[in-house]
């Protein structure tokens, strides 16, 4: 089986794996970082949500032959690191408005958050209902006014 | 006075152990005082069996003799560590066990570790959670264990110091009295230990003493969450537990007749094992990716299933023919009748069915979010031809339940691949089979009729026909075995859970219910709040219609009829808070509407946008339909243990009851559920749920708490479904509003799940 090497959190790996096995499975059955989840496999529950060189994207619909060498994966558990700090300011937000119930699709939510905010003050502009409507991970538990508030206060404060 | 003090004191024991080990009697107190309840007297106007007794009350009287212990340990660390029987799948009991007991031990929530606790067969009926019952049923014993380990470190300290135990307090987790130096906890875990069991009287704290109880506190294991720390089922790393999956069905329920190349499946990449199991064919591999494929690449030719040929509208119809008569309508009334029909719904929750199984010759072992762990260890001894006490089920934290969790489906399946494979497996329903084959809520009708005269209200009757909601998880158990104590009168289980989960919040002078179930053909469960969306959202809509008839505003109609001021409490919150009646634009509209249960009361008030620029706002791959702009809750539990856990609860209690009036339903076709994805499957999403929720926890009402997990749906879907009849000016009488309309292109059956996409790069953002 061919060999794969890129980047998790900050860190080289290579896996023996077939090219076609998304990432998702690499991630979680292979190296073991199971922070981001199974939702549905198919790109539409956004539980797996990471990052992909800064962008957010979902391992579940990459094929690990897709990456190289250069490419640097963020899960949730990097995520901090990416601001030199024990937690990201999404996070401290996310405790802050205690939006977690089950915490299943937080680390995905908590993900695209990020995501979202770079983008919009990428933009100069303040996060709108009309960004926070075009989420699509699922919560199950329904925490999404938690995670309204969350978001907006995070982008406001960081 | 002396009553208050006696309410208090209760007796629990000291364990013998090396550390202080306190316990109590999970349910025993409790159940005293909730058969000792005076009988309501006959001459009400609408005997109500639920203020007789309920369903919290029989799931606690049901504990009462089974008097085992559930215990506190306080560590030399100066930790404190307690194993909860009930499931953690998101409603947030850890933390408000916590809180008990750092109430009631005075130590710091932090110190407080709240675990999970193996299935425990010597509990019999005590550790199933459901009917919201948890809070209400742990509350007092809880406190027990917490007070018999605080009597013992003062008592300790006393001997240590020198001075009488009441000069003595425990406070933050130390020991001080006046002029030494305090003393951790955990210096005198030893010494406040025993050698032999012990009874401890103990006197709880008072109400007005409480620092801890009734502030809000936020999650236990928030840092976990927001980390990706906390660990599920499938997250745990037991040794060679192998992803592994299932190829299932076409049709719900068929099963295997012959799979054609099980050995070149067996010879695909990363595959390690294929077999067949009763619901289909397991594989196992080195990645759930890898099994994908196998189960994709499997040639199975299929035998019916249990709903073979059906659709809808056959079950309509099987419905129609099991609904019970009404009596004839009173003479020189008026009426308002109406039969109100409410899909398959999905329960599934984001962690799909899933368990790790560890099954070898002589034992085996489990892990899995279990609502009711005793009947799923039975169940899997039983399965697996073992003796129980070989088979070892620990309880993981869930990632949602909403009754799923009340079901073993995943654990079974996977101690049966286990052992049919020889090796420990970690398996996992792909969501395809979770929403096809998984537990549905009961598709059902509920019929009402209101008779009325004048302003005067003579009957209300109302007959609720269900396809079967299979209770085998345990509460069926509860029931047989207590419903000949209960004044319910000789009538089947699922009956008696419909008579002591409903109430008659109005008084509509005579009031009848029923409930006639049919087809036990479809998996189905006790979705969150089981009837009572059902059943309430089409009784509030028929209190709408009656306050059109009667010329009456519909918040003034309810406000007239509620039947206690607690009730109406709640309702003039929401009516003043969400300023009830202001004036809105065509198109929308406010809905208010009220719902009483687990010894709790909750009112809503919405206000939805109907109108058509909101309703075909495009938004990729999902339906948009009317949007909830804005939610007031008012929520009175009796007593709020941690309030910010009770807004959470009715937060999601909100979005539950949005997706099913206006979204989230399955649609049966041709024997099988055509739903096999999150972007099928309608549940709320950041684009339907409200931008505005108030949710408002009214002042205590009680010494105790009641239920709050489920409580808040049921009011959430009237409110919406009576907003839309305004906004619309049409009474909706199928429920989503949206089922007739199919809102997206059906998945194939063969293979059963869709294989992965590897466009992912493409769509980074």
């Amino acid at each position: 089986m061919p060999d794969h090497t890129f980047r998790v959190n900050g860190e080289q790996v290579t896996v023996d794996v077939a090219d076609d096995v998304r990432l998702l499975w690499v991630l979680r059955d292979i190296l073991g970082i199971t922070g981001p989840k199974y939702g549905c496999g198919i790109n539409v529950c956004k539980a797996c949500t990471s990052h992909l060189n800064g962008e957010a994207f979902n391992p579940c619909a990459v094929p690990v032959g897709d990456l190289g060498p250069d490419d640097e994966i963020t899960t949730i558990e990097g995520l901090p690191a990416t601001v030199g700090r024990d937690l990201h300011p999404m996070q401290r937000a996310w405790l802050d408005h205690d939006v977690a119930q089950c915490g299943y699709c937080q680390p995905g939510q908590i993900m695209a958050a990020v995501a979202l905010v770079r983008r919009v003050q990428s933009e100069g502009r303040a996060v709108t209902d009309a960004d926070l409507d075009s989420l699509r991970n699922i919560c199950r538990c329904g925490t999404y006014p938690r995670i309204r508030a969350a978001i907006s206060a995070a982008a406001t404060d960081g | 006075m002396g009553d208050a003090i006696a309410r208090r004191r209760f007796l629990g024991y000291v364990l013998a152990a090396p550390t202080l080990v306190a316990a109590a009697e999970l349910g025993r107190t409790r159940a005293a005082a909730a058969v000792q309840r005076p009988p309501a007297p006959a001459q009400l106007p609408s005997p109500e069996i639920t203020e007789i007794v309920d369903l919290n009350d029989m799931m606690t009287v049901a504990a009462a003799p089974t008097a085992n212990l559930i215990s506190v340990e306080v560590h030399a660390d100066g930790s404190v560590s307690f194993a909860l029987p009930r499931a953690e799948v998101g409603q947030g009991v850890t933390t408000s066990t916590a809180m008990l007991i750092a109430e009631e031990l005075g130590v710091p929530i932090e110190r407080v570790r709240v675990t999970l606790a193996d299935a425990r067969p010597e509990l019999v009926f005590n550790q199933l959670t459901g009917g919201s019952n948890t809070t209400f049923s742990t509350y007092t014993p809880v406190r027990v264990a917490a007070a018999v380990a605080r009597t013992r470190l003062l008592d300790a300290a006393a001997a240590d110091f020198s001075v009488p135990a009441a000069r003595i307090t425990l406070d933050g987790g130390t020991v001080s009295t006046p002029g030494r130096n305090g003393v951790d906890i955990g210096k005198l875990a030893a010494k406040a230990s025993s050698a032999r069991v012990e009874n401890v009287a103990v006197e709880l704290r008072e109400r007005e003493s409480f620092t801890v109880i009734g502030t809000p506190r936020s999650r236990i294991d928030a840092l976990e969450a927001v980390t990706g720390q906390k660990k599920f089922a499938l997250d745990l790393h037991i040794p060679n537990a192998l992803p592994t999956m299932v190829c299932r069905p076409p049709t719900v329920n068929g099963e295997v007749g012959s799979v054609a190349n099980a050995a070149e499946v067996r010879a695909m990449p990363g595959i390690t094992d294929v077999a067949q199991i009763s619901t289909g064919v397991a594989v196992r591999g080195e990645t759930f990716g890898q099994c994908i494929d196998a189960v994709s690449a499997l040639r199975v030719s299929w035998r019916p299933g249990t709903a073979e040929g059906k659709s809808d509208d056959d079950v309509r119809e099987e419905l129609r023919a099991a609904e019970l008569p009404l009596v004839p309508k009173p003479p020189l009334t008026d009426t308002v009748d109406e039969t109100f029909t409410f899909y398959f719904r999905s329960n599934s929750a984001l962690e799909p069915n899933c368990a790790i199984a560890d099954v070898r010759a002589d034992r085996a072992e489990i892990w899995s979010s279990l609502k009711s762990p005793i009947v799923a260890k039975q169940t899997i001894a039983a399965r697996l031809g073992l003796p129980q006490r070989a088979v070892t089920v620990h309880v993981t934290e869930g990632g949602g339940s909403f009754g799923r969790k009340l079901f073993f489906d995943g654990a079974l399946e996977a101690a049966e691949a286990s052992q049919r494979f020889g090796k420990p497996v970690r398996l996992m329903w792909h969501r395809a089979d979770d929403s096809r084959q998984g537990r549905t809520h009961p598709m059902a009708t509920s019929r009402v009729r209101i008779s009325y005269k004048g302003d005067t209200v003579l009957r209300y009757d109302q007959r609720h026909t269900s396809v079967s909601t299979d209770l085998g998880h345990g509460l069926g158990e509860i029931i047989t075995a207590t419903a000949a104590r209960l004044p319910v009168g000789d009538i089947g289980f699922a009956e008696t859970f419909f008579q002591l989960s409903q109430t008659m919040s109005y008084d509509f002078g005579f009031n009848s219910r029923l409930l006639s179930e049919t087809d036990k053909g479809f998996n189905t469960g006790s979705m969150r709040n089981v009837y009572s969306p059902d059943v309430t959202c089409a009784r509030e809509l028929m209190v709408d219609e009656l306050a059109t008839r009667m010329d009456r505003d519909p918040y003034e109609l309810r406000r007239a009829f509620l039947r206690d001021d607690r009730s109406r409490k709640a309702l003039e919150k929401v009516a003043e808070a969400g300023d009830w009646g202001r004036p809105m634009p065509h198109g929308l509209a406010q809905g208010i509407a009220f719902h009483a249960e687990y010894k709790a009361v909750s009112a809503c008030l919405v206000e939805l946008d109907c109108r058509r620029e909101t309703v075909e706002r495009p938004i990729r791959n999902a339906v948009a339909g009317p949007r909830v702009t804005k939610v007031v809750f008012a929520v009175d539990v009796g007593l709020a243990v941690n309030p910010r856990g009770l807004e959470a609860q009715m937060m999601s209690c909100i979005n539950d009851g949005i997706a099913l009036a206006l979204t989230s339903s399955l649609h049966l076709r041709d024997g099988h559920f055509l739903e096999a994805s999150w972007d099928n499957y309608f549940y709320t999403r950041q684009w339907n749920t409200p931008p505005e929720v108030r949710i408002i926890v009214l002042p205590d009402s009680s010494d105790e708490p009641g239920g709050a997990g489920e409580l808040g749906v049921a009011a959430s879907v009237s409110a919406v479904a009576c907003a839309y009849r305004r906004a619309t000016g049409t009474l909706p009488t199928s429920f989503p509003i949206n089922h007739a309309t199919l809102s997206f292109e059906p998945k194939p059956t063969v293979p059963p799940v869709p294989q992965s996409p590897t466009d992912g790069r493409d769509h980074a953002w």
